[in-house]
């Protein structure tokens, strides 16, 4: 039975709703706003909200002081493929662990899901020698390799519970059909599960977008993404807020496009399984 | 083609012993139909032919060749599972072409190939639909379809009927055996309802608990079960097993008549009624004998005999013997 509601309680909930989306909102709004102030308005106290005055002049500085579309593609470069290349090692992974589980699967996954848990600083050092030795740091390969690894296990993770939903007999009917390994996953599985590995491709994009630590760690000028970019215009002399502010926003505008678009297939994929 | 030689197959889960050791034959162009009570390792054994599951020993012989480390799609057999196992993302042509495609054959001949198999199971309007928007008894014949157009040695089918209603199922029951009448290609069928077996079937395999307790013609069983799981099992409602001294007066441990081998009216048994179910074509009785037990009777026609009302019984058939250890004596 659903539960009644009345129009009171509704009122109540909508504004608690709309009070924590603001709240979760409201440092976006607040770099937007001062991307928008001269850096005098920008710092100034108590903060300025709407009488502020209003340029768009740290646009033009940051656009005519840095080479933004260098950025942009890096990002991009980096985020498809090291969610592509991500994705060519999970689904045949996930597919093993899915589909022809040995004793020790569940384990191997906790195992996999637990490196997320350890913090990145830790591997900072051997991390970085490697890549040296390798000729990698500040190199658009290198780092595809470096986010794919570090997002693997949540591909493999997401994968493995979309595979665990396809019912096992049609892809046995795809082997009885003549379906080589590679036919099977294919023509079948993978067709099957492209919503779930829709929804992994853009939560991969996003957090590959949006990764600041290694792309930083990894990259000097020529590879450097728009994290790269953010972090330039925090100069030694000292902050100014509204251009940095400026710069965060052109960095996240693309992605949060995307994400805007794609917020239908995203909660869908999240909540894949949880609610059939 | 299509003779399928099993020799000591033994299938085991870990500890467990699934099938203990199996040996069976089935000839090119047999309708063979696999019956047990669940868990009776039936669907296990039809998968082991299939490919789907490895065996632990023994051999598996499809047309005089080793089969048994085969994978599934190198078997030549072709599977309608259950629960249709469609591919949903495919229309119904796509679905029915899938083995074609994967055997490389060319585009002629897939489109050629479907057509024909879509006439036989009158699915030729249904071609560019979704599985999704297909009845149940339509999913059921593009599984069907998918299995014919490979033309394999041998179809298997696991349970093909059992998401279906009952009307829709006799209507299957026949179209699957008017196909094996065409196509004249073996078919394993497996199946826990023993009505289809007794129907569809050349020759009836009846499994428990892994072992394969009698195989053979359909009326062979009904007339000679070699033994008390079978007699019990085969025939429907079951045959009344009677131990103790009317069973003595026959010299055996247990004896079994089956219930349309009783006749109500006149006889040596006297008892109550209890359930009486009226069918119109029949009417079944169940009546508390004395000495003996409940019987089950399989009166025809209508017979007004309601609960509480006495009766009188005579065995009217063969009486089946059975010595203590539940062999047929």
């Amino acid at each position: 039975m659903a539960r009644a509601q009345s129009p009171r309680r509704r009122l109540i909930t909508t504004l608690a709703a709309w009070a924590v989306a603001l709240i979760i909102f409201f440092p976006v709004l607040w770099m937007i706003l001062t991307s928008f102030k001269t850096e005098a308005s920008a710092v100034a106290m108590p903060p300025q909200f709407l009488s502020a005055d209003w340029t768009l002049e740290n646009y033009a500085e940051v656009w005519a002081r840095s080479d933004y579309p260098r950025f942009f593609w890096n990002s991009v470069v980096i985020s498809i493929g090291s969610t592509l290349f991500g994705l060519a090692i999970a689904i045949p992974s996930a597919w093993a662990m899915a589909f022809v589980p040995g004793k020790k699967t569940k384990d191997l996954l906790m195992w996999m899901l637990s490196t997320k848990m350890m913090p990145a600083v830790a591997v900072m050092i051997p991390l970085y020698l490697l890549f040296q030795r390798l000729g990698l740091i500040d190199t658009k390969f290198g780092l595809v390799i470096a986010l794919m690894l570090m997002n693997l296990p949540i591909i493999i993770w997401m994968l493995y519970t979309y595979f665990k939903e396809i019912p096992g007999e049609i892809l046995e009917a795809s082997r009885m059909d003549g379906a080589t390994l590679w036919g099977e996953i294919i023509y079948v599985l993978t067709p099957m599960a492209l919503p779930g590995i829709a929804s992994t491709m853009l939560l991969n994009i996003i957090l590959a977008w949006n990764e600041a630590f290694w792309t930083i760690v990894l990259t000097t000028t020529k590879a450097a993404p728009l994290s790269a970019f953010i972090a330039s215009f925090s100069a030694p002399q000292g902050l100014f807020y509204a251009k940095l502010s400026a710069a965060s926003a052109m960095a996240i505008l693309p992605i949060l496009i995307l994400g805007w678009f794609s917020q239908k297939q995203l909660v869908r994929g999240l909540t894949f399984g949880a609610v059939k | 083609m299509g003779k399928i030689q099993l020799t000591a197959v033994r299938k085991s889960f870990g500890e467990v012993d699934v099938i203990p050791g199996i040996d069976l034959t089935i000839e090119n162009g047999e309708f063979v139909v696999f019956v047990g009570p669940s868990g009776c390792g039936k669907s296990t054994l039809l998968r082991l032919i299939a490919g789907l599951e490895d065996t632990t020993s023994g051999v598996i012989d499809i047309d005089g060749k080793d089969a048994t480390n085969l994978p599934p799609a190198r078997r030549g057999l072709a599977m309608v599972f259950q629960s249709y196992a469609l591919y949903p993302h495919m229309t119904v042509r796509k679905n029915i072409a899938f083995p074609l495609k994967m055997a490389g054959m060319d585009q002629a001949e897939q489109d050629k190939r479907v057509e024909r198999a879509a006439k036989v199971l009158n699915l030729t309007s249904y071609l560019d639909r979704r599985p999704g928007q297909l009845s149940g008894g339509q999913r059921q014949r593009v599984a069907i379809g998918r299995a014919i157009v490979r033309e394999p040695s041998a179809f298997l089918f696991d349970e093909p009927l059992s998401n279906l209603d009952a009307a829709l199922r006799v209507g299957m029951r026949q179209e699957i055996s008017e196909l094996h009448q065409s196509l004249k290609t073996t078919m394993i069928y497996v199946t826990h309802d023993q009505v289809e077996a007794m129907t569809m079937a050349d020759k009836i395999v009846v499994l428990n608990a892994g072992r394969i307790e009698q195989v053979g013609a359909p009326l062979e069983l009904y007339n000679f079960p070699c033994n008390l799981f079978v007699a019990g099992f085969i025939g429907s409602p079951k045959m009344n097993l009677i131990e103790g001294a009317e069973a003595a007066k026959h010299k055996a441990h247990t004896i079994g008549i089956r219930p349309e081998h009783i006749t109500v009216g006149d006889g040596p048994w006297e008892g109550v009624v209890g359930l009486s179910e009226h069918l119109g074509s029949d009417s079944f009785l169940k009546v508390s004998v004395e000495g003996i037990g409940t019987l089950t009777v399989r009166a025809p026609g209508e017979v007004h005999a309601r609960h509480g009302d006495r009766v009188r019984l005579a065995p009217a058939g063969k009486i089946h013997r059975f010595d203590a250890t539940g062999l047929a004596i």
